[in-house]
């Protein structure tokens, strides 16, 4: 008991960074995936929309094709070759927020897709312009299908965050690593399990709740 | 009066229009019958402003126009086969959704709504949402939601399909009672019986050609 309380103040340090790695993230990455997700799933033949189309499709194609991993390490170590240098930080959030915001796009694209053309004819025949048939009709339906999927990796960047570590960056697991090997026991890495059940408990219990909200239509 | 001349349309090599004239004077309702396949409803969505037609022209009053402006100027209203009702919405809502954003007032958009559940037997489902209504139910909320912005033409698309056969004779009632109101209609149908009680005008499309 005593060792725990002994550890406990650095694990919760490194619970710190898993936290604002997951929040930030997933603040930025979200409305992005959702502005992005459009120009994935149009089917204009307009040449612009094609160019964006193809723009968009290798951005994520590049980002949901790689290592995470190794995302940040070419990020952080090999930007700076051509002069682009983030710090420590800045780096994880920027591949962590283009690597998600990939995901949400497809995720949100695919929403999209599965909803009904009659439902934006039915809009567009009530005079409602592009935007009110955005607004009013079609994003609540697209939330009530993508959730699911949000909550899914929702839970998956919580435990993506630990790979911060590879470019030095002190989280949850890594504080735990420290612990566990400077004195050779288990115990630090159960309470790392511990704290990460309980993260995903809570994310869990969250997007419950979210999907009870938009269960009172079918 | 809606005036249709030689209108056409093409889907890969078969005409399923060819040059196609009609005309729907004010207050009267037309027919348009015939099997499935031969492009009743593409028509009905060319008149809509829906889908484009590869050649032809719309009058509305005498005066040449399109689809878009028809719709732009609250003249159409569309009663689509599947409804098309807004899921998340209740039936009041679904109702004043579109007046609301298109510079009704809430009141004013309400007390239509209301006139309108009245007229059509819904205000018992004024805040049900459309997955808990009766196949029945949804077209009249359908039909009360394109009655809400007070259009001159109304057009349905295959309005008996979804329903019982007992329904039928429901929803040629409701016609022929906005017919009473001076409304002009436009019903697409297989169903010939339903056809003839309801329209003044029978059109029967001609089946399409090799082109």
């Amino acid at each position: 008991m005593q060792y725990i309380a002994e550890i406990m103040p650095a694990l919760l340090k490194g619970t710190w960074t898993t936290l604002w790695v997951f929040v930030i993230t997933l603040v930025c990455s979200l409305p992005l995936g959702l502005v992005l997700s459009p120009g994935l799933g149009s089917r204009s033949k307009n040449p612009l929309a094609v160019a964006l189309r193809w723009l968009l499709s290798a951005y994520t194609w590049i980002f949901r094709g790689t290592p995470l991993l190794l995302q940040m390490i070419f990020i952080f170590y090999g930007l700076p070759t051509i002069h682009i240098v983030f710090d420590r930080n800045s780096a994880v959030l920027v591949t962590f927020i283009l690597n998600y915001a990939a995901y949400f796009a497809e995720i949100f694209r695919g929403g999209y897709q599965a909803i009904d053309k009659g439902q934006f004819e039915a809009a567009t025949v009530l005079k409602m312009s592009r935007w009110q048939t955005f607004r009013y009709v079609i994003m609540g339906q697209i939330t009530k299908i993508v959730l699911p999927s949000i909550g899914n990796e929702t839970i998956n960047l919580i435990k993506d965050s630990s790979l911060v570590y590879v470019i030095g960056i002190g989280d949850l697991l890594r504080a735990g690593n420290i612990a566990a090997s400077r004195d050779v026991t288990l115990v630090p890495y159960l309470l790392v399990g511990v704290i990460y059940l309980f993260l995903t408990f809570i994310l869990t219990v969250a997007q419950k709740r979210v999907e009870k909200r938009f269960a009172f239509y079918r | 009066m809606l005036e249709l001349s030689g209108i056409s349309k093409q889907f890969g090599s078969r005409n399923i229009l060819n040059g196609l004239n009609l005309t729907v004077p004010d207050g009267q309702t037309l027919a348009i019958v015939g099997p499935s396949g031969v492009g009743k409803t593409t028509l009905l969505r060319i008149i809509a402003g829906l889908e484009s037609a590869d050649a032809g022209t719309i009058a509305w009053d005498g005066q040449a126009t399109i689809p878009e402006q028809l719709r732009e100027q609250g003249i159409l209203g569309v009663v689509f086969q599947g409804f098309e009702l807004f899921p998340q919405y209740t039936v009041r809502r679904n109702i004043t959704l579109a007046p609301t954003l298109t510079g009704a007032t809430k009141a004013a958009a309400d007390a239509r709504a209301n006139t309108l559940m009245e007229q059509l037997e819904l205000t018992d489902q004024a805040d049900a949402y459309p997955y808990t209504l009766s196949g029945g139910q949804k077209q009249r909320v359908a039909i009360a939601r394109a009655l809400a912005l007070d259009p001159q033409v109304l057009l349905y698309d295959e309005p008996t399909s979804a329903l019982d056969p007992a329904l039928r004779d429901n929803v040629a009632a409701l016609v022929n009672q906005l017919k009473q109101g001076g409304m002009t209609q436009v019903v697409v149908t297989h169903d010939m019986d339903f056809a003839r009680s309801v329209a003044d005008n029978v059109f029967t499309m001609p089946t399409g050609t090799e082109a």
